[in-house]
């Protein structure tokens, strides 16, 4: 695979503003988000992550600033265009009926027509191929319901959902925040997977942990303004934090400096070292510990 | 620049990861006989407990009913069954759509009465054919259900309070157009047919075998393609016990209905399967085939079970609610025309008293859940026989209208009861 930073973002917003009347939420921010890398998105609370998504997915119109999907600007005024181009969203209450099945789900508002009846049998061999591909275990049947199914395995469906319609860009909002060790684990494998196979993954997470285990690059956002967007294996932990409190980083011990807003990352010209591949979870994980004190 | 295609090709992911699907259904998988009984055994235990308590009161009620009163399984008493259930099982059909929405009709009984009134003044007052009479009553109950859909989905009311405003406005739509203390009759005699006229026994006989090698061809034909697509399916041995069961079932009952049930049969000759009978079959058949087979189907269940995300599913969410509602007060319109085919007349009181609510039973004792997201059309059918078993078996037992009502609202909270203790894992 090659280095992200020989190639142009498949997302990218430039100088975004937003304001709901007299507040402005977003400060012209730029964010991006690249192709078989995973981008974390984190800040505090009221930071502006949920507007950014949200302007992204289309529900908020941007107020100004541009909008560039693989290279060209795009007008993104609804849902239905951020799908349309291949952005998906996986929101945190997962959109999922319990009362149907998994192969109900997954196809939900996109049913294959058959000339009568609905095409289960063909929307069945599709789910299974697609949940295979995902490596989904544990799933006894493809016919059972949602309702019956644990946190980790309904988060999977849902980022299946996300995935089984060509999208290029998946956006998950918190998708571990309320699972336990074992199926946390299993739904980040998911996420470096669905990276290795070519999307740009967006992760929206408070834990660092998670950050630090998947991510490729960290955007963190302070009070409605890009604090630092830099490579997961140039930062710390604590770098990180310090970001998503105090908006700058720099007095921590270790690690170069953050460029405060607009870290050039982004473009070509960057004069960050490059980092060879995308590491597998367990060596990013590493890597990062490395230069993490204590 | 590269993309995923994971509906057309699936990515080949590298090798670190560990073999896949190692619990996933295995290709081609099949379920035989034993498989079956004990995937339904753990069904029920998990809560699930579909049809079960409906056929199950369904026999105990016709056990106790024919122990106390052997004319309750006369073959008078058995024809007069199906005509008695017929007019609440069909408002009932109706009801399940709305239901499954979470939502409730309090009108619909009364809806029933008004597009009745309205049939039967074009019948009787304005010499109308017979099917004008019946298109313009459906059409009286599309239109209420539309506006009542409009109300619930688009200005966002709550369903129990405005068709709880209709019940009352419908009433007096009832009476207005036949008038207190009026009454008229129906002499219409394709109308009458409709409750009161029994098929020819061989072209009930001729049905009975449509339905059964219908019925065959369609389980045969799902196993036939599932197994082409490489999917797990039932064994034929499952299929044969099923249409074995439908064609002894179904074979008893077209069998008693075509004894002669006149005492002189030289005099009126009485015998045959109520035309009803395979109107209920149809309608039952026709709109599963809806439910389960038709994408508007599916996203009725969809915005039931969580209309969010139905709505973030791309579904329009309020359309699938107004035409539930369409469905269920068209529905009533047709329960209404049966109802007064079988009293061959209206009476201002028309889909009044116990209307309303025997087709809400009917419903929930056959299982469809009153949260929403959760029924069947054949859980109508089922309610309306166990409503229909009661009314009647009280009625031979001598017992009063108050009884009957109490035993019929013990039986619906009973019924509502398990509804609400199955909770979460009632899909």
């Amino acid at each position: 695979m090659t280095d992200s930073l020989d190639r142009d973002p498949i997302l990218e917003l430039r100088g975004v503003n937003k304001s709901f009347g007299a507040v402005q939420v977003l400060h012209d921010v730029h964010f991006a988000a690249y192709s078989g890398e995973v981008t974390a998105l984190v800040g505090d609370n009221g930071a502006g992550k949920s507007t950014l998504v949200k302007c992204i997915a289309g529900i908020h119109p941007i107020d100004s600033g541009t909008y560039l999907f693989n290279g060209g600007p795009v007008n993104v005024h609804s849902p239905r265009d951020a799908s349309a181009l291949g952005v998906e969203i996986v929101y945190q209450d997962l959109a999922l009926c319990n009362n149907l099945d998994i192969v109900q789900n997954l196809f939900l508002g996109r049913e294959k027509r058959g000339r009568f009846v609905l095409d289960e049998p063909g929307m069945e061999e599709l789910t299974a191929r697609t949940l295979t591909n995902l490596s989904v275990r544990t799933v006894t049947s493809f016919r059972q319901k949602v309702a019956s199914l644990s946190g980790g395995q309904r988060q999977t469906i849902a980022i299946a959902k996300a995935v089984l319609w060509n999208s290029k860009v998946v956006i998950l909002d918190e998708p571990t925040a309320a699972l336990g060790v074992a199926q946390t684990a299993q739904v980040l494998e998911l996420v470096r997977r669905l990276a290795r196979a070519g999307l740009a993954v967006v992760l929206i997470s408070h834990n660092m942990n998670d950050v630090l285990a998947v991510s490729d690059r960290v955007c963190a956002l302070y009070l409605g303004r890009v604090a630092a967007e830099v490579r997961t294996a140039e930062t710390t932990h604590s770098q990180i934090v310090e970001l998503i409190t105090t908006g700058q980083s720099g007095t921590s011990q270790k690690g170069p400096p953050l460029s405060p807003h607009h870290a050039d990352v982004a473009t070509p010209t960057a004069a960050a070292p490059v980092v060879a591949d995308i590491l597998p979870p367990a060596a990013s994980a590493a890597s990062s510990s490395n230069g993490e004190p204590g | 620049m590269k993309s995923v295609q994971l509906v057309d090709q699936p990515v080949p992911l590298n090798g670190e990861m560990p073999p896949t699907a190692a619990r996933a259904p295995a290709a081609g998988e099949r379920f035989g006989l034993g498989g079956h009984a004990r995937s339904y055994v753990v069904r029920v235990r998990g809560g699930n407990m579909g049809a079960l308590p409906a056929i199950l009161g369904l026999i105990v009620l016709c056990v106790v009913f024919a122990v106390l009163r052997p004319s309750f399984i006369s073959k008078t008493n058995f024809a007069n069954l199906f005509t008695q259930g017929a007019a609440i099982t069909i408002i009932a059909m109706g009801l399940v759509f709305v239901l499954l929405l979470g939502e409730i009709d309090l009108s619909a009984g009364f809806a029933s009465g008004v597009c009745a009134a309205v049939m039967a003044t074009l019948l009787t007052n304005n010499g109308q054919s017979w099917w004008v009479a019946m298109l313009a009553a459906l059409a009286t109950g599309a239109i209420i259900g539309l506006v009542l859909g409009f109300a619930v989905a688009r200005i966002g009311i709550p369903s129990f309070v405005i068709t709880l405003a209709a019940f009352l406005a419908l009433q007096g739509v009832v009476l207005l157009i036949i008038g207190n203390g009026g009454n008229i009759s129906i002499r219409d005699k394709t109308i009458i047919a409709i409750a009161n006229k029994n098929l020819p026994p061989a072209l009930g006989w001729a049905l009975f075998a449509i339905a059964v090698i219908g019925y065959g061809s369609v389980q045969t034909a799902r196993i036939v393609t599932r197994r082409a697509h490489g999917l797990s399916h039932t064994t034929y041995s499952v299929v044969a016990a099923r249409i074995a069961a439908l064609a002894l079932v179904g074979g008893a009952a077209v069998y008693f209905l075509n004894l002669q049930r006149s005492r002189n049969s030289a005099i009126v000759s009485l015998r045959g399967v109520p035309v009803i009978v395979p109107m209920i079959v149809a309608l039952l058949v026709f709109w599963t085939y809806v439910l389960t087979s038709t994408r508007f189907g599916r996203h009725v269940y969809a915005v039931g079970g969580n209309a969010e995300a139905a709505r973030r599913a791309g579904i329009d969410i309020i359309r699938i609610r107004v035409v539930g509602f369409v469905i269920c007060s068209t529905m009533a319109a047709m329960g209404g025309i049966v109802a007064a085919s079988r009293a061959t007349s209206v009476d201002p009181n028309a889909g009044g008293s116990n209307t309303l609510l025997y087709a809400v039973g009917a419903a929930v004792i056959g299982g469809t859940s009153l949260f929403g997201g959760k029924g069947r059309i054949l859980d109508a059918v089922l309610g309306g026989a166990v409503i229909a078993v009661i009314d009647n078996g009280m009625g031979l037992m001598g017992y009063s209208a108050g009884i009957k009502y109490v035993v019929t609202g013990s039986v619906l909270a009973l019924a509502a009861s398990v509804d609400a203790l199955s909770g979460s894992r009632r899909y």
